[in-house]
């Protein structure tokens, strides 16, 4: 069975009771979850027939003639390999920091664990801009897989931490016992065990990147999507981006395929003892420096040379190109970006737990089918999305909203469910069912029970899911362009404005500012960690 | 207890957030405010924008993206734009949005302050300044008289790894567009498939980049509109510009003039103070401020040419008057789809 690979990472996460292993109760066809997870799986889909309706309005010739061209082949080619690479690149560095932190007396490894997921933070046009302003050999095919692999690898480090801190360490105590190697016990067991969660955190990994543009763009790097922006304004711009798109769909279908046949396999699940327990940290001796320097060298290379590079642009100066009458003050970018966050950052938690609920608890191959649906979105540009929805509000909703904070949040919304559905996935199946059912069989109502023991018990889930889609809301640039309120800065606008006016000494402190306030989700998130850490431990 | 008042704290200062959101932003309907999709630098815009605002105590609400995204952005929005006026860098966008009957006639008078060849053959938009297209180098990496004069002769062999390009900038469709007219369709094809070989290296999305690139070294010439090394030498300082300039031969299709212009939406709702906004960008005073960079404590670090009202540049480059481009004309130039078309045929689009 090819249940997603969260779900996965859920199941050997969450069974610290044995509850867990009775099997929901099938009986009842949850209708009124398949219908609130079908209305949101639709919601989702408003890009994708934006997508198929403007590119067939260009003249199935016209499209036919921009797929099937030389160029094509070299973007694929140059899609396709970045893809790889990163994903590959990131599965490596991201489970192996994790291991670090989460299984080894690493000196430091609380602060560790924090430091290692802010780069997730830094907008990838910050973290192209430094290296590629620093050092000139940062640019094509090997700046891009550099700049992107240190900006994305925290989507695999994070559920791999997450995994293996739950795991079951009764398994890998057998295998050792039963004399297999240190080694191939690390193999077998501790990656076997997290096997769901890299693949869960290489799929976002994938997603993200065929959507990827300002990096590229910045680093000289040509993908479908910088594609899909050239073609922008010219007079087939629109049909032309659209068609582009689709192939970029078609390719995240593959992803999505290629992901679960290669999750799926062997029982990872914790099978007995009710207490939680925490398995002792190996002890890496002789080891302790070199591991140490790799990860402070991942640190400085993801974090410190994007500040470092921003701060020495503060500090250089230079000459005012624009003046502050068309700007904004920061306070003013830093509290709408942080607000624009919020609120989306509630929504999508809000709207992963009926679909998340109906995946874990309910799940069955045409729910299942509904469930994968909403990741397609994660790989479509921002500026198509924005582009869509601006095309349905104004020819068809009469302008209701248009360009106003709650359509801006709304897309937002749309374009990071994924991300806020895999961590709020897991967090429901840490959860057991059977919970639910006792709070009931003592009088409580369904949704009562639901509120008072699932969303209890799943709460640090849903705050990860919530930090995720906080983080990528401050760092959106294309879309917010296009929907933000006319005359409101964000953060991310406001930097672009003076980047592109070549002001640069005037955008950095937006960059630090960006960073500042998308890291402390990442803080919060790094303490909550901990808490849940000290308090098994 | 505590549990419900804390939460009763957060629904209500959830929705005062909301509230405030939705307070600040928002479309502008007063009858003194009107929409302004930029296109146009900044450092052109805003100078422009203040002193309207001061002028005519009219209040310009600003959207900034790149041109061609305004450009979809207005089309997908179609007859409902909330734009008034859109002001962009060149001229394709605007014909574009013509051609699609999207824009209004532009007032004559305004029309008449500058000089017909720049303004929108139909009339529905008016020129506000223009650049021409010439090359950057870095003598470090390759010396005057290696560069092509010629801008055929950048399909030389030689100039492999050598040239920087950005081929989906808006200024470079025009010099496509200018080599189409003078040597047919299929010599240009020809053309662009060997330039995308010498460029492969060097294929960048801004003009920007590409000046800056040069700059550093990375790439040893590119293909540039002049203001963009006049900014960036304004922007790091003399000391640091390690690049010079360099004109293609007179009447050279690689020597082509970009005019910048601005158009009102035929749904537009304040169309009086649209007008008096497009007046404004052609009028003397207007025209001053694109004229003269630097100047006193509002620095327009524009470095366009004034063409409109009689009113010439006093930054210090080449005269406009002693430019000699390709002769082409805005309407010649079209919407840049032929040009884009026989780009996207050579690889690089």
């Amino acid at each position: 069975m090819s249940t997603g690979a969260m779900s996965q990472t859920a199941q050997a996460g969450p069974a610290t009771l044995a509850v867990a292993a009775v099997p929901a109760r099938r009986a009842r066809r949850p209708l009124g979850l398949i219908a609130v997870s079908a209305a949101i799986a639709a919601l989702l889909a408003v890009p994708l027939v934006f997508l198929i309706v403007e590119s067939q309005g260009a003249g199935l010739s016209t499209v036919a003639g921009q797929i099937f061209r030389p160029l094509t082949g070299m973007l694929l080619w140059n899609t396709v390999r970045l893809t790889v690479a990163v994903t590959f690149l990131c599965a490596v560095i991201g489970t192996g920091a994790a291991w670090l932190v989460e299984r080894t007396n690493l000196p430091g490894r609380r602060v560790w664990a924090v430091l290692l997921v802010i780069p997730l933070a830094i907008p990838d046009f910050v973290v192209s801009f430094g290296w590629s302003s620093m050092w000139t050999w940062v640019q094509g095919f090997r700046g891009s897989v550099l700049v992107m692999t240190l900006a994305v690898y925290p989507l695999v480090f994070l559920p791999v931490v997450a995994s293996l801190r739950s795991a079951d360490p009764g398994q890998e105590e057998v295998a050792r016992s039963l004399g297999v190697s240190r080694l191939r016990t690390f193999v077998r067991i501790t990656l076997g065990q997290a096997r769901g969660a890299i693949l869960g955190g290489c799929l976002l990994v994938a997603l993200v990147l065929l959507a990827e543009y300002g990096a590229f763009e910045m680093l000289g790097f040509r993908t479908f999507t910088t594609e899909i922006f050239t073609n922008l304004g010219l007079p087939t711009g629109v049909p032309t981006a659209c068609a582009l798109s689709l192939v970029l769909v078609a390719i995240s279908l593959l992803v999505l395929g290629g992901e679960a046949r290669a999750g799926g396999r062997g029982r990872i699940a914790r099978s007995g003892p009710m207490t939680p327990r925490i398995m002792p940290p190996l002890r890496l001796g002789a080891a302790t420096l070199p591991a140490l320097l790799a990860v402070t060298a991942l640190v400085v290379l993801a974090l410190g040379v994007p500040v470092g590079e921003t701060i020495y642009l503060i500090v250089a100066g230079g000459t005012p190109s624009i003046t502050d009458s068309v700007s904004v003050s920061m306070l003013d970018a830093a509290w709408h970006t942080a607000a624009y966050g919020f609120f989306a950052g509630v929504l999508d938690t809000l709207l992963a737990v009926p679909v998340a609920v109906l995946a874990v608890r309910h799940s069955a191959a045409g729910r299942h089918l509904l469930e994968r649906s909403t990741y397609l979105v994660l790989a479509m540009p921002g500026i198509v999305i924005a582009l869509a929805l601006t095309y349905y509000t104004v020819q068809y909703g009469n302008s209701v909203g248009y360009q106003t904070a709650p359509l801006l949040i709304i897309c937002y919304g749309i374009m990071f469910f994924p991300l806020a559905l895999v961590g709020v996935k897991a967090a429901i199946a840490r959860a057991p069912a059977g919970l639910d059912e006792v709070a009931r069989s003592l009088g409580q109502g369904r949704l009562a029970a639901f509120s008072r023991v699932t969303l209890r018990l799943a709460a640090p889930g849903l705050m990860a899911a919530f930090c995720l889609v906080f983080l990528e809301v401050v760092t959106e640039l294309t879309a917010t362009l296009v929907l933000v309120p006319t005359g409101v800065q964000t953060l991310a606008t406001q930097f672009w404005q003076y980047q592109s006016a070549g002001s640069y000494y005037q955008a950095a402190p937006f960059a630090l500012v960006m960073i500042a306030v998308a890291a402390l989700p990442s803080v919060v998130l790094g303490r909550f960690f901990n808490r849940t850490a000290r308090a098994r431990g | 207890m505590r549990r419900a008042a804390g939460a009763i704290a957060a629904a209500a200062a959830l929705i005062a957030a909301g509230a405030s959101l939705s307070a600040c932003g928002g479309p502008a309907d007063a009858a003194d405010t009107i929409t302004l999709y930029n296109g146009q630098h900044l450092q052109t815009a805003e100078s422009l924008i203040t002193a309207f605002e001061q002028k005519t105590g009219i209040h310009v609400v600003v959207r900034n993206d790149d041109e061609d995204v305004l450009a979809d952005q207005i089309a997908t929005e179609g007859g409902k734009s909330p734009a008034d006026v859109f002001f962009t860098e060149n001229s394709p966008p605007l014909e574009s949005l013509q051609a699609k009957g999207l824009l209004s006639h532009v007032d004559s008078s305004t029309l008449a302050s500058t000089p017909g060849r720049f303004n929108s053959p139909q009339g529905d938009w008016v020129g506000v300044s223009a650049r021409v297209s010439l090359m950057v180098y870095n003598p470090a990496l390759i010396s005057a008289s290696q560069l092509p004069t010629q801008i055929e002769q950048l399909a030389d062999q030689q100039y492999r790894g050598k040239l920087a390009l950005a081929p989906g900038e808006t200024d470079f469709q025009p010099i496509v567009t200018a080599y189409l007219r003078a040597y047919g369709q299929a010599a240009t094809l020809t053309w662009l498939k060997a330039i995308n070989a010498n460029a492969s290296d060097h294929i960048y999305g801004d003009n920007e980049t590409v000046v800056d690139k040069v700059n550093r070294g990375q790439a040893a010439f590119g293909i540039i509109n002049q203001y963009y090394w006049f900014r960036l030498r304004a922007e790091v300082g003399a000391a640091n510009v390690h690049s010079r300039l360099a004109l293609f031969a007179p009447g050279n299709p690689g020597y082509v003039m970009d005019v910048s212009g601005a158009g009102i939406m035929r749904s537009s709702k304040h169309q009086a103070e649209a007008q008096k906004f497009l007046a404004f960008l052609v009028s003397k005073q207007g025209q001053e401020i694109i004229g003269t960079p630097g100047e006193g404590n509002r620095q327009s670090l524009s470095f366009e040419y004034p063409i409109a009202s009689g009113v010439t540049t006093k930054a210090s480059e080449p005269p406009f008057s002693q430019l000699r481009p390709y002769p082409i004309s805005i309407g010649e130039l079209g919407d840049g789809s032929k040009a884009v078309a026989l780009l996207r045929q050579a690889g690089l689009l």
